[in-house]
């Protein structure tokens, strides 16, 4: 790889054994990803909390946070000091709420350690937003812009509806990032791979998040890793409804990058979607049929009716949607067998209370967590079985990490079922 | 024609020599919520190889999907002793390219010919990451030379 004067010398420890570390796991990586060069970021997405026991247990025998950093944000066994962060950092969702441990079933001692690494963390510069949607608090990066991104959801979401250029990194590229500025150029940083690979062509109407997250969850299958087009859109998503699309595309495939023919910033049409390549002479089509075999494939481990727990919020509910549970809880009661986590980003439930959306959804019996989720902390209520969701992404995920039966369908399905006990399906 | 004994040559993605059982899938390789870390085994609802330990094995794989959290899925796998011997794979994404490289486990990539249509689970495997080679000897002729 070729390197500039100032990446050589923090390679060759001027700024540092950190920078240097850093700078050696850069060319590490980009010479495994087979990356010329490296490009200039100062936008990062990044996970470097110790939240589990494990984490714990690691830091205390290998010498505290210095360690945990060292290790699995910079890929050095040798422990070295961690200078302030040279980027704008933020950080991405927790293995917990810290606010609410005990619900979630967390010990005092994992709290207690948990907050001597973010006190570790904030002081190094990396801000505390604690979500999986740094679009929605205030990291919103500018079309074009290069960005090292954690979060396969924010990440689709940074490339296709933001218009900026991320790849999908790891705790450790981004740990280099933070330090160095610098990221391989290489993918989706590079205009040609920016372009359209397939062309999706939807016949049904897409309207609920439940809706955007069935179409992504089927995108994903049929394209991986690829970049697909979609046309036939007929009403323009809201925010909350890409949110869902990006990530059911990159929990299903490894979706990173898609363009909304007449939405999306790259592809105000057809032609420009796919740029050099060929328009595919047949799309593939997305209708009612592929519809319903997709939900069939996510309610494969469904089984009973009865169900113990409902859980939102995966990616972060925003604020309108927020906003829309309030008003599908008010006045409702949430079965006394049932329990409801909705998760949400620290900052938005601040203006939840601030709104009286918490006072709504806790009068219904319902619970307001923030920084995490359950496939993330692989918390659920005690003895839950059986879970509803409105996530395809935390649906996918769920029964895998814990084994539990999950229903997928639309947020108000889901309130229903929460009042009702039980998982009714809708015909079609 | 002697098919018991293949090589394979492919571009180094993490150096080092390791040799192994091969254990091959032709899905795609979860890392976070898709592995289990402290045991190596796959837990992917749908994976064709569920329940499966690559632990010490040469994993053979088009490649990696899911979360950002691959590599720290795979690092924590050599943490805990329970990391692939070596990686071949067909499909370049910076979760994979970062995942082997924290894993340190040789990698290799950009072969002449197709490593999953070429190596079957239980074949026996020499991957020298340095050279860019891999050595394959089939299950077949293992199992009568050790009769």
């Amino acid at each position: 790889m070729k390197l500039t004067d100032a990446e050589q010398a923090m390679l060759d420890g001027r700024d540092g054994p950190a920078v240097q570390k850093a700078m050696d796991l850069l060319l590490r990586y980009g010479r495994a990803l087979g990356a010329e060069r490296l490009v200039e970021t100062h936008n990062v997405v990044a996970s470097v909390s110790a939240s589990t026991p494990f984490m714990r247990e690691f830091a205390s025998q290998h010498g505290g946070m210095e360690a945990v950093f060292s290790q699995f944000s910079l890929d050095s066994d040798e422990v070295v000091s961690i200078p302030k962060v040279r980027t704008f950092s933020v950080h991405t969702q927790l293995g917990f709420d810290p606010a609410q441990a005990e619900r979630m079933g967390v010990d005092e001692q994992t709290v207690q350690f948990f907050r001597k690494g973010e006190a570790f963390t904030t002081g190094l510069g990396i801000q505390a937003t604690n979500t999986c949607t740094p679009y929605q608090v205030g990291n919103i990066p500018v079309r074009g812009e290069h960005c090292a991104w954690m979060e396969s959801s924010a990440v689709v979401y940074c490339n296709s509806v933001l218009g900026a250029r991320t790849n999908t990194e790891g705790r450790e590229s981004v740990g280099a990032a933070m330090l160095t500025g610098r990221i391989p150029y290489w993918g989706y940083h590079l205009d040609e791979n920016r372009l359209g690979s397939h062309w999706i062509e939807v016949d049904t109407d897409v309207q609920s998040t439940a809706d955007w997250g069935l179409l992504g969850y089927w995108m994903g299958e049929q394209v991986q890793e690829q970049v697909p087009v979609i046309t036939g859109i007929r009403s323009t998503p809201n925010l909350a409804r890409l949110k869902h699309f990006g990530a059911s595309a990159s929990s299903s495939g490894g979706v990173e990058m898609y363009h909304l023919v007449g939405i999306t910033p790259e592809a105000t049409s057809l032609q420009q979607a796919f740029g050099r390549r060929k328009v595919p002479n047949q799309p593939l089509r997305y209708g009612l049929r592929e519809r319903r075999e997709t939900l069939q494939r996510l309610n494969a481990t469904g089984r009973e009716a009865k169900i113990d727990y409902v859980m939102l919020g995966c990616p972060h509910y925003s604020l309108e949607q927020m906003w829309e549970l309030a008003q599908l809880l008010e006045g409702r009661r949430i079965h006394a067998d049932v329990q409801l986590w909705v998760f949400t980003a620290r900052a938005t439930k601040f203006l939840c209370d601030q709104s009286g959306y918490t006072r709504i959804i806790e009068d219904a019996g319902g619970h307001i967590l923030s920084d995490s989720c359950s496939a993330m902390s692989r918390a659920v209520p005690t003895g839950t079985r059986v879970v509803a969701l409105d996530s395809a992404k935390q649906t996918h995920y769920l029964p895998a990490i814990l084994g539990v039966q999950a229903w997928f369908g639309s947020t108000a399905q889901c309130v229903e079922a929460a009042c009702a006990g039980r998982w009714q399906e809708l015909a079609g | 024609m002697n098919t018991s004994h293949l090589t394979l040559r492919g571009r180094c993605v993490v150096p080092g020599v390791a040799e192994g059982e091969a254990l091959v899938t032709h899905d795609r390789i979860s890392g976070w919520g898709g592995i289990d870390s402290r045991t190596g085994t796959i837990v992917e609802v749908r994976h064709a190889l569920r329940g499966v330990s690559f632990a010490g094995k040469v994993l053979v794989f088009p490649g990696a999907k899911g979360s950002s959290g691959w590599s720290n899925a795979f690092h924590l796998t050599r943490t805990f002793g329970v990391a692939p011997a070596a990686m071949l794979f067909t499909e370049m994404t910076t979760k994979i390219a970062l995942g082997a490289v924290v894993t340190r486990a040789p990698a290799l990539t950009d072969f002449d010919g197709d490593p999953l249509a070429l190596i079957e689970t239980g074949d026996w495997v020499r991957v020298d990451a340095d050279r860019g080679l891999v050595e394959i000897t089939k299950a077949a002729q293992r199992s009568k030379a050790s009769s």
